[in-house]
This record gives structure tokens, C-alpha cells and sequence, in this order.
């Protein structure tokens, strides 16, 4: 089940916001005693609700359930970047000693593998210094919303039996082993897995991206109503082919996460600066 | 003159024996069945207990030199196999058959290559009658004497042994009781299926900034192998020749209430073979079943250089692992399998009585 596109497009104060936001980094560069860093290609996303099903485990009376759907709403505009943080980019932060070398760091215009959420947010961290604007990673709800066609909803198939834990293993086995077969396991240039509706590359491919997002276990009463959430942020959940949460000092998860299922080959990342009033 | 007489009469004996020895070998006068081999983890069809009589099973082995992937970061080794599996495939015969053998080399192969079977008697298991160059082929007959499942590998001599088998030129025969497998009573024991796992240990030198190397030829590749190979620690350890290669759309299928023979071989390297959730009900670790099996084993050993059988019927449905019990091998090296175990859940067995949620404060105290 794929989620609904959002209900407007891309307006003139989108436009507006993008001409400001590239005026305010001018000048914050006039005033920066480093070299230039370039501001990467921000797609603008105008605030809208769109259907989103949270990601993490649930349980209503005890039993594990699919997390309800429900409309989500972005309130500000979502400026997020056009593609994946590549290798030569990240190379950058790597020569001002801002993050840490990870393997294939170099790579120019293939997207940076092999970082953790810690480096992700050590990145996102020097950008923001070295530009004078705010970059963080996504939360999994903006990446959602961003993904637009291209989110893949990790509902177990209507009619799977989720109460025995040996056919929901074997359930959500398949859906895992469904998604990854066929796919080329080396990250592949900029934009080789194409755009989606928003313009957006490589969304759901090329590689996995860290977000912001923690694991969630929520405890629903029989009526749907929370009767506890316990989070460990120990934990991230990382998006791609599919979701899967992975601790969030893991460079490569090839090994397998906190994950069911097959785990991601490659770890990445896309920033978002949450524009706003 | 007595004495004369009886050394005639020995000396005639024995002449007679080894003629009919040599008539015997060139002509037993059995039936003849041809067999066509199946890749792994997968086994030709063969009865278990038996009532025919033996026979003369006919198998062809080719060796096949060629560049293969085994791992998702498409790291390439330059692999020498038979038939063009990692494990070469399993052979399955009974006690008092008698198993021939065709071996081609084809000359597109750049090396000599012969086969030592574990479960054959003399001239190092048929590896000294066997060497043949590329383009060339042999045909080697021997008895099946003993039942159990074997080893059976590349050997042409020196330095080449433990490359070809490093290379991945190694698989394994089963020669069956025939009348089936039994427990340490006696009592019939039967497989609804059967799995071969060969295990195979990999060495990939990597270059300066610690990426594997590939290599144009099986030649260019020797040299840093074999150093790398000096220090006796793998860099891949797999099932079925590739990390991954018995899981995903590869998982093994099994139900619950079926009992699957599982039999494992390593032709070079100690394991120590465990179902993640599961038991061996019956194992035959050191593969010999006129032995008696041991019984609900937790972790069994395959020993380098050997093959072991294992037999369970899985209880629970679900994602069942078979992993070599050294995790770092497992998880990180490659030597995981996975059975994809269909049924329903036995309650009794094991019940998450009480789902995870947020401590109660009574039990903080």
C-alpha cells in the first residue's frame, strides 16, 4: 500500500523562501572565515497532511498489530535535499576534522556509505556551522512525506497472521526477501535509481538513509487509546527499500540491526533544513 | 615332490585368484543405474532403505575453473569447482554399490584436476589414478564399503591441495545402510528431506587500502592466496558457495512435523553447527552410521577434513538459522544458512506469556 501524493503542488512562496534562504547563506559566507562551503540542491516541499503509518512496534491488548494509519501534518515547508550526501561532499567535512574517514569516503558522486547516525549528525552538525543555516536529518514523517510515491509501507500483507510469532517471522522474512532480491548491492552514481514526483533522487534506492527518528514500542488498549510508549533512541530507524531501525553507532549493517528481515547493504544519508517562521 | 606339487597348486591358486580378480574388475556383472546430480543444497532422488540388490552408479564430475561473486559487495574470487557448485554436489549410494566415476577436464581449464573420495580405499581415495590435464578424462570405479557421508575433494599434489580446495573444489558422497538409517536401538529412522550444506572457507587478499583484489587469471591470483592463506584466518566463511547464498528467496522450505536430514561437510576447516531455536534429534557427528547417533544435541562439531549428518523434525514455524556456532563466523564471515519452516505455532512449547512494555514499578524495588 503505497501512501496518497499530498494534495497541493509547489507555490510561488516556495520559490520565494528558496531565493531568501540562498540570499541569507550569501551573506553568511561573506561573514565565515572558511573556505565556501557549496550549499547543496534543496528541493522546497510547501507544508502539507498526507497518510502515514508510524514506524517502530505496536501492540493493542498485548498482541503485536500493524500501526494504524493515520493523517500526518507537515506544518512548515520541507527544504530537503535533492540527492544523497555524496562521497565528496562528505570528504569536506572529513578535511576540516569535523567526521570521522569512513571507508570510501572519496567517492565523488557516489552517495557516502559506511556512516552511522553519529557521523550523519557530525555532518549535518559542520554543514550548519560552515553555511550559517540549520541542516538535521529528516524525521521518518518528513522523509515520508518527501518520499511521496516512492514510501514503502511495511504493513505485513492483510490476512497475515500476526498473532503466531513463527508465521509473522516468515511474513515479514518474504516481504524482506521480496524487496532486496534483484538489487544491485554497490551504491551506484547520483540519481541512478531517478526521481520521484517532488523531483527527489534516489528516494527508496541507491542506498539507506538514516533518520532522525527513534525506535517506538507503543502499547495500544483495546479501543486504540496509548497506554505507554517506551522509546530508546539508542536506536534510529533508517529508510530505504523498506524500514529498518539499526543501533545508531552501526557503520554497516550488512550483518543484520535490531531489524527483522533482510538488512540494509549500504548506510547514507539525506539532510533537511524545517524552514519556518 | 610334495612339495613341488603344493607350490603348483598355491602358485596356480593365486594365478587363478588374480585372474578372476582382473576379470572382476573388468567386468562385475551387476545392474547399472546412471545418475544425474543435482546442484546444492539440493540431492538427487534415491531411495533410503532399499530392497534392490547393488549396483554399478554411474556419476560425472567436470572440473570447472571459473570467476564467481561470493559476497553482496560483489567481491570475486577465481574459484575452481565440480559440476559448478560451491560445494560440488552430493552423491548418494548404498553400502556394497559400487560408484564410477567419468571426471572430464575440460580444456578450457588451465590446471590439472583429480578427485580423492574419503569413502574410497586406496591410491589416496582415487587421486593418484585420476590427474588429468585440461582436456583430458578418466573413469574410476570403487566400493562402497562403508556407510556414512564423505568428503570428497581436488588433491593434485604439493601446494595445489589446499588451493584447489580453498578454491572451492570439494563436495561429498552419502552411501546409505541398505536398510536405511536406525537409531542406537535399532529403530528406523527416516528423512521426509534432505539438505546438503558444504561449508567453504574463503582467503581474499585485499589491497593497500584493504579492498579484495581481484585477479585476471587462477595463476595471477595464487601467490597472494596462498600468503594470506599462510596465516589461516578466512576472510568469507559460506554455505553453498556465497554469503547469503541459503537465505532470502534461497531460504531452504521445510514444514512443521518433518523430519530433514541435514548433512554438512568441510573439507578443510573445523565447524560447530547449530538450529538456532532447534536441536539435532539424531546426529551422526562424525558422519559414520554404523555408529550410533547421539540425541538432542544443542551444537554438534563437523571436524575439518569430514563430513556429519544431523537429523530433526522442526517443531516450531518460522525463520530457523543453521549457523556455524562461532558467531564471528557466522554473522560476520558468511556461515549462515536459513530454513523457511511453514506450520503453526506450538503454544506449549514456547508462549511469550507477557509482551515487552515500560518496568513495572514493583519490580524497580
Amino acid at each position: 500500500m503505497r501512501a496518497p501524493t499530498i494534495r497541493q503542488r509547489a507555490t510561488q512562496p516556495a520559490r520565494v523562501l528558496l531565493l531568501l534562504l540562498a540570499a541569507s547563506a550569501a551573506a553568511s559566507r561573506l561573514w565565515s572565515a572558511q573556505a565556501p562551503t557549496p550549499l547543496p540542491d534543496l528541493v522546497a516541499l510547501p507544508p502539507g497532511t498526507f497518510a502515514y503509518r508510524a514506524a517502530g512496534e505496536v501492540l493493542r491488548d498485548g498482541r503485536p498489530v500493524a500501526a494504524p494509519m493515520r493523517m500526518e501534518r507537515i506544518e512548515h515547508p520541507l527544504l530537503i535535499m535533492r540527492q544523497q550526501v555524496t562521497g565528496a561532499e562528505y570528504q569536506r567535512c572529513v578535511r576540516d576534522r569535523a567526521c570521522a574517514d569512513v571507508e570510501d569516503a572519496a567517492a565523488p558522486n557516489i552517495p557516502v556509505v559506511k556512516v552511522s547516525w553519529r557521523d550523519a549528525t557530525a555532518y549535518a552538525a559542520w554543514l550548519s556551522r560552515t553555511t550559517g543555516l540549520g541542516f538535521r536529518l529528516p524525521t521518518d514523517q518528513e522523509w515520508a512525506y518527501a518520499a511521496g510515491s516512492r514510501f514503502e509501507d511495511d504493513a505485513l500483507p492483510a490476512g497475515a497472521d500476526l498473532t503466531d510469532p513463527g508465521r509473522r517471522a516468515v511474513a515479514r522474512y518474504d516481504q524482506g526477501a521480496e524487496r532486496v532480491a534483484g538489487l544491485l548491492k554497490a551504491p551506484q552514481p547520483s540519481g541512478a535509481f531517478g526521481s520521484n514526483e517532488h523531483g527527489l533522487l534516489d528516494m527508496a534506492g541507491n542506498v539507506w538513509e538514516w533518520t532522525d527518528s527513534c525506535f517506538v514500542r507503543t502499547h495500544l488498549d483495546t479501543e486504540g487509546q496509548v497506554l505507554s510508549d517506551v522509546v530508546n533512541c539508542g536506536v534510529r530507524l533508517v529508510e530505504g527499500r523498506h524500514r529498518t531501525f539499526v543501533p545508531e553507532f552501526i557503520r554497516d549493517a550488512r550483518a543484520g540491526g535490531c531489524s527483522a528481515g533482510t538488512p540494509p547493504s549500504n548506510l547514507g544519508f539525506r539532510l533537511v533544513r524545517a524552514a519556518g517562521p | 615332490m610334495v612339495l613341488h606339487w603344493k607350490r603348483t597348486l598355491v602358485l596356480g591358486i593365486l594365478s587363478a585368484v588374480s585372474l578372476s580378480a582382473t576379470v572382476a574388475a573388468g567386468e562385475l556383472n551387476l545392474p547399472r543405474q546412471k545418475v544425474e546430480l543435482v546442484a546444492p543444497p539440493y540431492v538427487h532422488a534415491h531411495e533410503q532403505a532399499t530392497t534392490q540388490g547393488p549396483k554399478i552408479l554411474e556419476f560425472r564430475l567436470f572440473a570447472e575453473e571459473k570467476e564467481i561473486v561470493i559476497d553482496d559487495q560483489g567481491t570475486k574470487l577465481r574459484a575452481m569447482t565440480f559440476n559448478g557448485s560451491i560445494p560440488a554436489p552430493l552423491m548418494v549410494v548404498h553400502e556394497g554399490d559400487y560408484v564410477e566415476v567419468t571426471l572430464v577436464n575440460p580444456a578450457s581449464n588451465s590446471m590439472p584436476h583429480n578427485v580423492d573420495f574419503h569413502s574410497a580405499t586406496g591410491a589416496s581415495g582415487g587421486g593418484d589414478l585420476t590427474l588429468i590435464a585440461p582436456g583430458e578424462q578418466v573413469r574410476l570405479r570403487w566400493k562402497a564399503t562403508r556407510t556414512g557421508v564423505f568428503v570428497y575433494h581436488c588433491i593434485p599434489g604439493g601446494p595445489m591441495v589446499p588451493w584447489h580446495i580453498a578454491a572451492g573444489m570439494s563436495g561429498a558422497v552419502m552411501v546409505l545402510p541398505r536398510d536405511g538409517l536406525k537409531d542406537g536401538a535399532g529403530k528406523p529412522l527416516t528423512y521426509d528431506r534432505v539438505y546438503y550444506l558444504g561449508e567453504q572457507d574463503f582467503y581474499v587478499p585485499r589491497d593497500q587500502k584493504g579492498k579484495f583484489k581481484s585477479y585476471p587469471t587462477h595463476v595471477e591470483a595464487f601467490a597472494d592466496t596462498m600468503d594470506l592463506m599462510h596465516k589461516l584466518i578466512p576472510t568469507h566463511v559460506v554455505f553453498n558457495g556465497a554469503v547469503g547464498a541459503l537465505t532470502g528467496k534461497h531460504a531452504m522450505p521445510a514444514k512443521v512435523g518433518e523430519t530433514v536430514l541435514i548433512i554438512h561437510s568441510q573439507a578443510d576447516r573445523d565447524s560447530r553447527p547449530h538450529l538456532v531455536g532447534g536441536h539435532g534429534d539424531y546426529v551422526w557427528e562424525t558422519g559414520k552410521f554404523a555408529n550410533p547417533p547421539q540425541i538432542d544435541q544443542e551444537t554438534w562439531f563437523i571436524r575439518g577434513g569430514s563430513a556429519g549428518a544431523a537429523l530433526y523434525k522442526f517443531l516450531q514455524p518460522g525463520i530457523v538459522a543453521y549457523v556455524n556456532h562461532n558467531m564471528i563466523e557466522a554473522f560476520e564471515l558468511g556461515a549462515t544458512a536459513h530454513f523457511r519452516v511453514e506450520g503453526t505455532w506450538n503454544e506449549d512449547l514456547m508462549s511469550q506469556v507477557r509482551a515487552p512494555g515500560p518496568v513495572q514499578k514493583s519490580n524497580l524495588e
